[in-house]
């Protein structure tokens, strides 16, 4: 079958953004191409761009500042290629702006997870990393690799960091002893109605309704005593934050004494000096991040990149700086004292202690019971 | 003597005139507005999937469930509330601006336009400062013993209000401005001359003629409050939300486009229906003046 010139192009630029054919060889085949065809490439600027530039998307605050202090400056400073750097609160942000922009203009996703590495994967965003040119993807814990690997087998991310949502305190108001006694049922004590707070965030109240409820988070078999309780917190909750910063705000400003919180950004909290405690309950959410790339990225430059982040030298910096344990695996990479002292951190590698959402599970009912939490949010 | 009739350049040239607003305008709006009208038929699949496929399911759902239009109502009282406390608030500054002997009436005019130099975003978040636990009016209480335990200002619809008056009331202040402004000074001199005291002078001259600045304020008002999703977000709680953010949360949160999409074109029809019957009673034309003050 004959091939016209310009199906010969696009496959070629699929190759390219695929990582099938470097950048090199693909910008010399697409020139002489474009040359002897006389024709117009939409895409070859973003691909010329892509050679100086790579574009990286994070959640701001501590987190996004740790990242670009220790890996993408010194991968700047290394490479020459320039890091642009955008920011969200909430990953359906981001999402929906992928969704929106032509292919490689978001590229590489400090993205939080399995559940949300799934809604890349049915909107057809991911792509295929070649994990050859990622050596040190060697050192990463086998288990954070392998959800992503159920989802689609071929990776196109590289699992980074990981941390959980406990419970935060302030240690004014509620001591050490009765935040353990309590538990998750602490986010529910009308003791401290109009003083609490929680994550505008569905898994994470699905997860702690169920614990409340004494119920397994990975299998609910009452939705409706898990919604009831979701109610009877939401009238007594102060704020329900939607970014780490707004988190930290409330808690800081003692708007609220107690909140489920991102383990990291009450560490860096405490290492404010700020009066807040923070537990892991039983069967507390566990989370894992990973480095997303997304198809259309310059895959050369974002595998470079992901590698670079992974160096041990790099990946503890970082750790350090944003206070998540990174997914190097303890039993391969020596970890410092400060990392290992972090909530959340597993020292085994194998990550059996942390409760992980099932990425099957939670999928299957992501949709409905997302619409069911904003409007019960919303006082419905 | 029959007028002279115009030759097709002079016909064309106020289109010509107009093709660059236009162009901008039909692709910039109303472009964008015929493809969320027809997304609004798509079938939603899952979150950021959705089939290119006619069905009127998200119609019927806007349609037979109460939730939206319970939110459909609360928008239209908060924002109700809102444009008429800005009436309030706005109406005495306004006639303090249009009626003083102060040489520098320009300063007070720039006083006006002042706070939009600095983002609104700032601007709303500058609020928890003031009304929090630990903020300006708390403490104050606090400290003068008025109170034992702080209040709870924020995160309350009250502050949805108040945020919102904070970023209307220019608009308001310069409608009716320039209704009073355009008041023949005569009238009110003409009132007092026949015997009317200061009070039944602005209460029987002024009122009356600056009612269409008045209610072109509150449409604005009005319009941009039920509009308003930022708001809500950062002052209130989630039991203040507004329609807005049920609309961002549908297209944002459940990455539901179809339905956002729906709900989007709701919103946009409702508040035109407002729009057109204020056109109806007192021509748009009023708006566009204020604003242009």
């Amino acid at each position: 079958m004959k091939m016209t010139t310009t199906k010969r192009l696009e496959r070629l630029t699929d190759r390219y953004q695929n990582g099938g054919v470097s950048r090199r060889s693909f910008l010399g085949l697409a020139a002489a191409a474009a040359a002897s065809a006389g024709i117009g490439l939409r895409w070859a600027p973003q691909a010329l761009a892509a050679v100086s530039e790579v574009r990286f998307d994070g959640w701001g605050g501590v987190v996004q500042e740790a990242i670009d202090k220790y890996a993408l400056q010194p991968y700047t400073a290394k490479t020459g290629i320039k890091v642009t750097q955008g920011t969200f609160g909430d990953e359906s942000e981001i999402l929906t702006k992928v969704k929106t922009a032509a292919p490689g203009e978001f590229q590489v996703i400090h993205s939080s997870g399995v559940e949300y590495y799934k809604r890349y994967a049915d909107g057809g965003l991911l792509t295929k990393i070649n994990e050859a040119n990622i050596p040190n993807m060697a050192n990463v814990m086998p288990a954070m690799i392998e959800p992503f690997r159920k989802i689609a087998p071929d990776l196109s991310c590289v699992p980074y960091d990981y941390g959980t949502t406990g419970i935060a305190y302030n240690t004014k108001v509620i001591s050490e002893e009765e935040a353990k006694e309590k538990g998750a049922l602490l986010l529910v004590d009308p003791k401290y109605s109009g003083k609490i707070g929680g994550y505008s965030d569905m898994v994470t109240r699905v997860w702690y309704a169920a614990l409340q409820t004494g119920q397994d988070p990975n299998n609910v078999t009452d939705i409706e005593a898990v919604w009831a309780k979701i109610r009877e917190q939401r009238d007594i909750v102060k704020k329900y934050w939607s970014s780490g910063a707004e988190l930290m705000d409330l808690l800081a400003k003692e708007e609220i004494v107690v909140t489920d919180a991102w383990s990291g950004r009450i560490a860096a909290l405490k290492q404010q000096g700020a009066p807040v405690g923070y537990i892991d309950p039983p069967k507390s959410y566990a989370w894992m991040e990973d480095m997303l790339i997304l198809k259309g990225a310059p895959m050369q430059e974002c595998e470079e990149l992901v590698n670079f982040m992974l160096d041990p030298a790099t990946a503890i910096a970082v750790a350090e700086g944003q206070n998540y344990p990174p997914s190097l695996d303890p039993t391969k990479v020596q970890l410092t004292d400060k990392i290992k002292a972090l909530p959340a951190f597993d020292p085994t590698g194998e990550m059996k202690a942390l409760t992980f959402a099932d990425p099957g599970y939670w999928s299957s009912n992501l949709d409905a019971w997302t619409k069911q939490w904003d409007r019960i949010s919303k006082g419905g | 003597m029959a007028a002279n009739p115009q030759t097709a350049a002079e016909r064309r040239a106020p289109w010509l005139l107009l093709a660059p607003s236009l162009i901008t305008l039909v692709l910039l709006m109303i472009l964008p507005i015929c493809i969320m009208f027809v997304y609004s038929f798509y079938e939603f699949v899952t979150a950021g999937v959705e089939k290119h496929v006619y069905t009127t399911a998200n119609w019927r759902e806007f349609f037979s469930d109460s939730y939206y239009h319970m939110f459909l109502w609360k928008t239209a009282r908060v924002a109700a509330i809102t444009a008429i406390l800005c009436a309030l608030l706005g109406y005495p500054p306004a006639y303090f601006i249009a009626m003083t002997q102060y040489k520098h009436k320009w300063l007070l005019l720039l006083l006006l336009i002042v706070p939009f130099w600095i983002s609104f975003t700032i601007r709303t978040f500058s609020w928890i400062h003031i009304l929090g636990e630990q903020g300006v009016i708390n403490v104050l209480l606090m400290k003068t013993g008025l109170i034992s335990e702080p209040l709870r200002l924020l995160y309350t619809e009250g502050a949805v209000i108040m945020g919102m008056i904070h970023f209307l009331l220019p608009y308001m202040i310069l409608n009716i401005y320039v209704s009073i402004e355009g008041i023949d000074r005569n009238l009110i001199s003409a009132a007092r001359t026949l015997g009317c005291t200061a009070w039944q002078a602005f209460y029987e001259v002024v009122l009356p003629l600056s009612l269409p600045g008045l209610m072109a304020g509150l449409l604005l008002c009005f319009v941009l409050a039920a509009g308003s999703y930022v708001t809500p977000d950062i002052l209130g709680s989630t039991r203040d939300s507004l329609f807005g953010n049920v609309i961002f949360d549908t297209i944002m949160g459940q990455l539901n486009w179809p339905m956002g999409s729906a709900l989007s074109i709701v919103l946009l029809v409702l508040l035109g229906i407002v729009a057109v019957i204020y056109s109806r009673f007192m021509g748009l034309s009023r708006v566009f003046k204020g604003l242009g003050a």
